[in-house]
């Protein structure tokens, strides 16, 4: 069945106004029927409200830190509260945002559609897991509202440990119980991937968003314990003074390093390995093409996640560590590269003579693939041992990681959303202010960290708030804030269409990209248990010649929502 | 989990259950005791060695590996294992080469 009907419950002749199908929004009303949900939709939608709510948080903070770097003096906020906004604005995105926001949003969404399944093999677990990233939420607002943290998001013992008298136990409760989610979301998904994949959906016929999935899960369930247990261990030793990072008790503090890096640094890889799930969906569709090197891109989501832990020392070359052992995870971390840049060749290679659209989702691709391959090209840079040295914790660094984490993870999300949007809400977004957004975001996002680059190539260390025996330093933190500015506003409109659409928009068809993949050929928005019919898998995926064929019907510019 | 309770341990859970927590009890006890005899640098590696066979009893028993008819359960403590193993080894690729210490 490889085309099943796409609406088989509509009444025949249409006499009465056309009724709305039942189907996941409207099946239950009520806020209990959300908030006690085990629907994989409902809840990826509970997670949507919720990470969004941590974005415009961490947003805010990062705003004020680009307002203070405005002029070179420190006018705007006193030295202490600097370190706790760009403390906050680093674990409110990486532990409230990023961590969750493709996994979580659109993953859960998509997970078991793609497969062909009902459900994620375990609801309740997945509803729990919401609810412990609530619990972690309310715990990390708490902690900023009564003071804050002023280590860096990095936990950095001795600091952590013996000196700041900020509040590192709470702020780390509130990670440790924000971790447990992503463990149980990972969970959920390597279960689900091995033991709920429709008839005929075998490994080498899953999409790639299911292999970048696969991929992540496996990092979020083995490395996310070990950041659980490092914060534990600072919150012993601040508590009860064991002996485990204070080289005065016997400890070591580098130790602290080696173990928090040990998640923190594939934590990177959590984040943009579902970011490429979705640009490798997104391009093969806009370009109707199969994906070029299936098996190489899904392997190398599996390269990255196993390689991914084995290059976190490389946050730690000046620390004071081992030479020897610098010169090892110097070349490790080149080696991560490789499945990296096999995945960028293998877009590129789709691309090339594709029919290519650019509708908004493809410019959001579009806008990952240049980015992504900066951020990547720059963490090269800092691979190098003597480079590293040289811009270790300056700007360069910052903007390396905005570029993998801003401009790669951010830009696959947002492209997914737009991809996705007609699945989740039933409706079409405006595609004129959705493709002006992407541009401004991409726009923004480069006049904002590029800069930065140089900055730090200039010498301008992180975390300063003043920078007045450096006055020309000033210009480009000037672009810097500017571009942050544009980087909002991009960011606003989607949040504004998005919600208009929901409201005002038409109503979405069930394939409007005409894209390969089972999400697409179940009704828009879903019913609850996804599929009227269990499907069965005949056809490998991305089988768009197949799909554009003059004899399957309707070319894909036809449902395609904005005229050109 | 609920697929696998035609193995073994359902003939008496109980009273398996209550063994290995008698048996986690008494790793506890000589943990404690053994503290107090002075060995050097083994007394760590006592504590080490009597927590992971804890670990072990734990992973086994309670969270039923050992019986586990799931293919999937083995590759998943394979896979933590070998990633303890890079954490530990890694790690002391810095601590074995540090010219200083």
């Amino acid at each position: 069945m490889p085309n099943p009907i796409p609406q088989p419950a509509m009444p025949q002749p249409a006499i009465a106004p056309p009724v709305e199908r039942e189907n996941y929004l409207n099946a239950k009303y009520g806020v209990w029927s959300w908030l006690l949900t085990t629907d994989h939709k409902r809840i990826a939608l509970l997670y949507l409200l919720s990470i969004t709510f941590f974005f415009f948080i961490g947003g805010f903070f990062a705003l004020l830190i680009r307002l203070e770097l405005l002029t070179p003096a420190g006018d705007l906020v006193q030295a202490d509260t600097y370190n706790k906004l760009f403390t906050m604005h680093g674990m409110v995105m990486v532990f409230f945002f990023l961590i969750p926001s493709i996994p979580a949003v659109l993953g859960n969404f998509l997970v078991p559609m793609m497969i062909g399944a009902k459900d994620l093999a375990f609801p309740r677990i997945n509803l729990l897991s919401w609810y412990l990233y609530i619990i972690g939420g309310v715990m990390m607002l708490h902690c900023m509202l009564t003071g804050g943290v002023d280590t860096g998001w990095t936990f950095y013992a001795p600091f952590s440990t013996n000196f700041t008298n900020t509040k590192i136990v709470e702020a780390g409760l509130a990670i440790f119980v924000a971790g447990f989610s992503s463990i149980l979301t990972g969970l959920n998904f390597v279960v689900t991937i091995h033991r709920m994949r429709a008839p005929g959906m075998t490994w080498s016929r899953l999409p790639l968003f299911i292999w970048a999935h696969y991929a992540t899960s496996i990092i979020q369930l083995l490395g996310t314990p070990v950041v659980a247990v490092t914060i534990v261990l600072v919150a012993a030793e601040r508590a009860l003074h064991l002996g485990i990072f204070d080289p005065k008790l016997g400890g070591d503090p580098l130790l602290f390093q080696h173990l928090f890096w040990f998640y923190s640094h594939p934590a990177v890889y959590i984040m943009i390995l579902p970011s490429m799930g979705v640009v490798t969906e997104i391009i093969a569709c806009f370009s109707r093409k199969r994906i070029f090197g299936y098996s190489f891109v899904a392997f190398s989501s599996i390269a990255i996640a196993v390689f991914g832990f084995l290059v976190w020392a490389h946050h730690m070359f000046v620390a004071g560590m081992s030479v020897y052992a610098a010169l090892v995870f110097s070349l490790l971390s080149y080696a991560v590269a490789v499945p990296s840049a096999i995945k960028v060749f293998n877009w590129t290679a789709t691309l090339y003579k594709g029919s290519i659209h650019y509708d908004a989702p493809m410019l959001y691709a579009f806008g990952f693939l240049g980015l992504f391959t900066i951020g990547g090209l720059t963490g090269l840079f800092l691979s190098a041992l003597g480079i590293n040295v040289h811009v270790t914790d300056t700007y360069f660094v910052v903007a390396h990681f905005h570029y993998i984490m801003v401009g790669g993870a951010v830009m696959g999300y947002l492209g997914g959303m737009h991809f996705w949007w007609p699945k989740i809400s039933g409706k079409l977004y405006p595609e004129g202010w959705a493709r002006l957004a992407a541009l401004i975001v991409f726009i923004g996002f480069n006049l904002t960290f590029f800069p930065q680059f140089l900055l730090g190539y200039m010498g301008m260390p992180r975390r300063y708030y003043d920078y007045s025996h450096m006055p020309e330093f000033q210009i480009l933190n000037v672009l810097s804030t500017a571009g942050a500015t544009v980087l909002g506003v991009g960011y606003l409109l989607p949040m504004v269409y998005f919600l208009w659409s929901m409201r005002y928009g038409k109503p979405a068809p069930d394939n409007p990209w005409n894209a390969a993949g089972l999400e697409w050929k179940t009704p828009s928005p879903p019913p609850t248990f996804n599929f009227d019919e269990e499907p069965v898998v005949t056809w490998e995926a991305y089988n768009y010649d197949e799909l554009d064929s003059p004899d399957k019907g309707a070319p894909h510019k036809e449902e395609v929502p904005v005229a050109r | 989990m609920s697929e696998h309770s035609n193995s073994a341990h359902a003939k008496s859970p109980l009273k398996m259950y209550f063994s290995i927590w008698a048996a986690l009890l008494i790793c506890t006890y000589i943990t404690y005791k053994a503290a107090f005899i002075e060995l050097g640098s083994f007394n760590a590696a006592v504590a080490l060695g009597i927590a992971t066979l804890k670990a072990t009893l734990v992973a086994l028993f309670f969270m039923h590996v050992w019986h586990a008819s799931e293919k999937l359960t083995k590759l998943v403590v394979i896979a933590a294992l070998f990633f303890l193993l890079l954490l530990l080894g890694l790690t002391m690729t810095d601590y074995a080469t540090r010219p200083w210490s």
